[in-house]
């Protein structure tokens, strides 16, 4: 079970596909002008990113290793195909905002790449899982890129469904933020911010090793890992 | 150890140019123009420039203060993005705007790239074209309480009217605070020229090409009046003496420097000729700023007997 949460673990937090693997850029900056469209975005490739690992990593001992990728590509197509209807039956709002993206998860890297990297290796469950896990840190991703976006492009959050929240009438939107522009800002902003917090972590890591205590330490003169006064 | 003589390798005569000296001839140039600004639109025009200078300061000590650089606060560089940003900016903004404005540039453009000598594009034209595309209302708003005209003299060009080219020269006109006085503006630069803060081959050849662009392009031909109007309109004189000659954002060869401005001169007259808005001064020099690694990658000099080596 451990290697199972493991998995899960890895794609939200320890390789988000988004933040630090930097895949799938295209939905990511196209798609998330507001946190319902992020949210739908990420899911709807969540679920095609499930499926295809669990039948590739089924059928990875029968799909020849020199047309492997024509393979995977069939495979995802005919999954994004049946997304894509479902959506335009039951979401119609998602759909014509998502517009040509939705077909476009047919080539999203995420996929390819965790077929390619993990489901072509492991067996189906774990490959199910990775999925999850993958799907998650994208969809959390998306949402939060989503969220900003909308709150200061356009004042209001997951406008158009229940959840509705809007600023009060004084603030003024800074539209850039829903335009493309302030898609690379916003994603600028986040991965600085994650990577801040990782080299602050790391950084404590480090002095634990020795304790840190480099006052007392005969060596401290010569440490590079000496703390900074 | 005083009393010794200082032996050291020359050089022996130092100039006292720091990045202070340079700042503080910069704003020195531009005062003449601010003043005008202040002039002609009132004292609600200075309290942009205040905020806009004021939130530049507080957005620069605030970043360094808090992760823990050296303070450059006092070598005038946030001073003059503030002062460029804040003259770019219509006389009657709300003064949210130049408060937003200034914490961009700062933050965004400046410091998360790095700090002085580190940004990419020019500061204060970022942050204007920031302003520029989330707040088209405010940033285009040029009328004020006293009824002064609304369009600029560039917006009736565009839509084929004449502008009094005179009042351009001088400044009697409608425009963001710091641009409307070519008069001004032009002695500022000559100022810097004279003090040798700038080199005058970006102005000059960003000018021609723009001058020469508008004549092929502009469809009224070698028409002086429609000419001069356009030279003297917008921010492209502001532009062509204060900001594409901004150190950092600039090419470092001189053949970078001509290919720069020429790049300056076309991408303003297609912004002004075919773009949406009138100005395209801001858009133009954001994009060239953007090309300048490429172009130090290309003029970069050979060094000598280099060029009978076979590069594999």
């Amino acid at each position: 079970m451990n290697s199972y949460l493991e998995r899960l673990y890895n794609g939200i937090v320890k390789e988000n596909p988004t933040f630090i693997l930097m895949l799938g850029m295209c939905p990511t900056l196209a798609v998330t002008t507001s946190a319902f469209n992020g949210l739908g975005m990420g899911l709807s490739t969540m679920a095609v990113l499930v499926v295809s690992n669990l039948i590739i990593s089924a059928l990875r001992n029968l799909i020849p290793d020199k047309v492997r990728i024509p393979a995977y590509i069939v495979i995802v197509a005919s999954l994004v195909t049946v997304v894509q209807l479902l959506i335009q039956a039951y979401i119609p709002s998602l759909y014509d905002a998502l517009g040509i993206y939705i077909p476009l998860i047919v080539v999203n890297c995420i996929i390819l790449g965790r077929a390619e990297a993990y489901a072509s290796k492991n067996p189906p469950l774990l490959a199910g899982f990775d999925g999850i896990g993958m799907g998650l840190g994208f969809s959390i991703a998306l949402t939060c890129m989503g969220f900003f976006r909308e709150l200061i492009g356009a004042g209001t959050v997951f406008s158009g469904t229940p959840f509705a929240y809007s600023l009060p009438e004084i603030y003024e939107p800074v539209s850039i933020f829903v335009l493309a522009p302030g898609a690379f800002l916003v994603l600028a902003f986040i991965i600085a911010f994650l990577n801040a917090m990782n080299i602050e972590n790391n950084g404590r890591k480090k002095v634990e090793g020795c304790g840190g205590a480099c006052g007392s330490c005969g060596k401290a003169e010569n440490c590079d890992k000496r703390r900074k006064l | 150890m005083r009393e010794l003589w200082n032996v050291s390798s020359s050089p022996h005569v130092r100039a006292w140019d720091g990045t202070r000296n340079l700042m503080l001839d910069v704003v020195l140039a531009l005062m003449p123009a601010a003043a005008f600004g202040i002039y002609r639109f009132g004292i609600y025009s200075l309290c942009v420039l205040v905020t806009a200078v004021g939130f530049a300061l507080l957005t620069e000590y605030t970043y360094e203060a808090c992760v823990g650089k050296e303070s450059t606060l006092w070598d005038g560089s946030a001073l003059v993005t503030g002062l460029l940003l804040g003259m770019n900016l219509p006389p009657f903004v709300p003064l949210w705007i130049p408060m937003l404005g200034s914490i961009f540039a700062i933050l965004a453009v400046k410091q998360l790239f790095g700090g002085i000598g580190q940004n990419v594009v020019n500061p204060a034209m970022a942050a204007r074209c920031f302003l520029l595309i989330s707040f088209a209302d405010q940033m285009n708003r040029y009328s004020g309480a006293d009824g002064m005209s609304g369009a600029t003299p560039l917006e009736i060009l565009k839509n084929g009217g004449t502008a009094d080219t005179a009042a351009m020269f001088t400044g009697f006109t409608t425009g963001s605070i710091g641009e409307i006085s070519t008069l001004a503006l032009l002695a500022g630069g000559i100022y810097l020229l004279v003090k040798r803060v700038i080199d005058w081959v970006i102005p000059i050849v960003y000018l021609g090409t723009f001058a020469l662009f508008i004549v092929l392009f502009g469809g009224r031909g070698a028409d002086p009046g429609y000419l001069a109007a356009q030279l003297c309109g917008g921010g492209l004189m502001i532009g062509a003496w204060f900001m594409a000659t901004d150190y950092t954002t600039s090419p470092v060869t001189e053949k970078g420097r001509v290919l720069y401005a020429l790049f300056l001169g076309i991408l303003t007259g297609i912004f002004r000729l075919w773009g949406a808005s009138a100005g395209g001064v801001s858009y133009a020099i954001v994009t060239a700023d953007l090309l300048v690694p490429l172009i130090e990658k290309i003029t970069i000099p050979k060094p000598f007997g280099w060029e009978g080596q076979k590069d594999g």
